[in-house]
């Protein structure tokens, strides 16, 4: 109980509201970085993913992509560009930046590359050509799919930004950092509040942002996909595997 | 990898030499952490899949917490058990087993929820009853699924395990640590290959043993 006290009055000292080391400072130099290497990502992956999908060329090399992105610690990649740039800003951004960029390159990919071949033939008897099809079919039956992907890589982002602390850059992860530093139990638990609470907060937000893109004109399954991105980190998970997603597409066919 | 090779260099070969001891302990202590986490993983997972699968009202609670465990930053999971449980083992297994949970219970109620409806009317007709049906017919079909989350998790959590070693628990992690505290490449290095070849070589074997468990699918494909 003395612990909770101490923990409620840790956020009220107004010294942890002011200053360099204050919240509001963390919260934004975090929410920055993290901002700024998703928009980075999307910049760089999401043109590639898109056109891949559309030739329908290049699936195993993103998967394998992804895969490989998988399998190398976030924590590991954060040192080594340590290494390779020094103390700054720099080493987080690229490290965030290249953990963005697999899943919004996958769900690009099998969004656009899985959109039903009878929707396809039926635009292109209507005359489209190749881009029109694109862009009058293929992305706007792909987009909630492609959100998916933004959403797992921001929540993913955000969480990594946290270990920019480990190696001297700033963010909310300083608290924690910190906290462990200076064996004070009461300010490590507070960081880790805090942390959670944005992460949690950018996964709600990006779920919601997912749900808008959802064009009108497939309401039908609206039901079984508003289901699966009410529930946080679901599409953090069905992302990872683009075979998931294609499961889950199937049943939602099925369904309607 | 130019000239001399040396305390400069990405890898100097004697200091791997040197320390082959510390470096089997750390592959082995990252092997427990992980083997720890997967497993009790699904002995949790198992019967919430089943649970969530026989009533679907316990889909959104189920998911819904498990999902919000999942988003949260290891180093802040880790953290917010170090007041309660220490800088300790368990403090470890305990974020690593969250991180499971969404994974592994998402996959295993796929894999029931995929058994095609024919094959549970024939189960039926041969009078199964719905323990029976569930034990020699639906969680048998579902292997392939359940491995394919067994997969998923072990090579996230042996990428998690890396950061471990911020609250004192060993693995590789620790030369991850040691090399950034020294500014000294090699212990970076070495942490960082033999953590994604743990994971690839997990990632094949399970893969091979998903093969030896369902040999009628095997039978299928040739």
């Amino acid at each position: 109980m003395r612990f909770l006290g101490d923990v409620v009055s840790w956020f009220a000292a107004g010294e942890h509201w002011r200053g360099a080391d204050g919240i509001p400072h963390r919260l934004t130099e975090h929410l920055l970085m993290s901002g700024a290497a998703v928009l980075a990502a999307l910049v760089l992956a999401l043109p590639a993913g898109v056109v891949l999908g559309h030739l329908r060329r290049g699936g195993v090399a993103i998967v394998n992509l992804a895969n490989v992105g998988r399998a190398i610690p976030s924590f590991a990649l954060l040192v080594l560009a340590y290494f390779v740039f020094g103390i700054g800003p720099e080493p987080v951004f690229l490290t965030l930046l290249a953990l963005g960029i697999p899943p919004i390159v996958t769900n690009a990919y099998v969004g656009v590359s899985e959109v039903d071949a009878d929707a396809r033939e039926v635009a292109r008897g209507m005359g489209m050509t190749g881009g029109q099809v694109l862009r009058h079919v293929e992305i706007p039956l792909a987009l909630p799919l492609v959100m998916a992907g933004v959403r797992t890589a921001g929540v993913q982002v955000v969480a990594t930004a946290t270990l920019g602390a480990v190696i001297a850059w700033g963010g909310l992860g300083r608290y924690i950092v910190d906290g462990f530093a200076q064996q004070d139990n009461v300010k490590i638990f507070c960081g880790a509040l805090l942390v959670a609470g944005l992460s949690v907060g950018v996964e709600i937000g990006l779920a919601f942002l997912q749900r808008l893109t959802l064009s009108p004109g497939i309401t039908g399954r609206r039901t079984t996909m508003a289901v699966a991105s009410a529930v946080p980190g679901a599409a953090a998970h069905a992302s990872l595997s683009p075979a998931v997603l294609n499961e889950r597409k199937e049943q939602t066919h099925a369904e309607t | 990898m130019l000239g001399a090779n040396g305390p400069e260099s990405w890898i100097w070969w004697s200091w791997v030499g040197d320390h082959l001891g510390d470096i089997g302990t750390a592959v082995r202590e990252h092997l427990e952490l992980t083997a720890i986490a997967v497993a009790l993983g699904l002995v949790i997972a198992l019967p919430l899949a089943i649970v969530v699968h026989r009533w679907r009202a316990w889909t959104t609670p189920v998911f819904a917490v498990t999902g919000i465990v999942y988003t949260i930053p290891s180093l802040a999971l880790f953290a917010f058990f170090v007041p309660v449980t220490g800088l300790s083992r368990t403090t470890a297994e305990i974020a690593l087993v969250g991180y499971t949970l969404l994974i592994l219970i998402r996959n295993t109620a796929t894999g029931l929820a995929g058994v095609s409806p024919d094959v549970r009317e024939a189960a039926q007709g041969m009078g199964f009853g719905p323990v029976a049906q569930l034990l020699r017919v639906e969680l048998p079909l579902a292997v392939p699924a359940v491995i394919a989350g067994i997969r998923i998790a072990t090579v996230t959590t042996i990428g998690l395990v890396t950061v471990t070693a911020l609250i004192g628990q060993g693995g590789l992690g620790d030369f991850i640590l040691d090399g950034l505290n020294r500014d000294f490449k090699t212990p970076l290095v070495v942490g960082t290959v033999l953590s994604v070849a743990l994971a690839v070589t997990a990632d094949l074997l399970l893969l091979l043993l998903q093969h030896a468990l369902t040999p009628w699918s095997r039978r299928r494909t040739a």
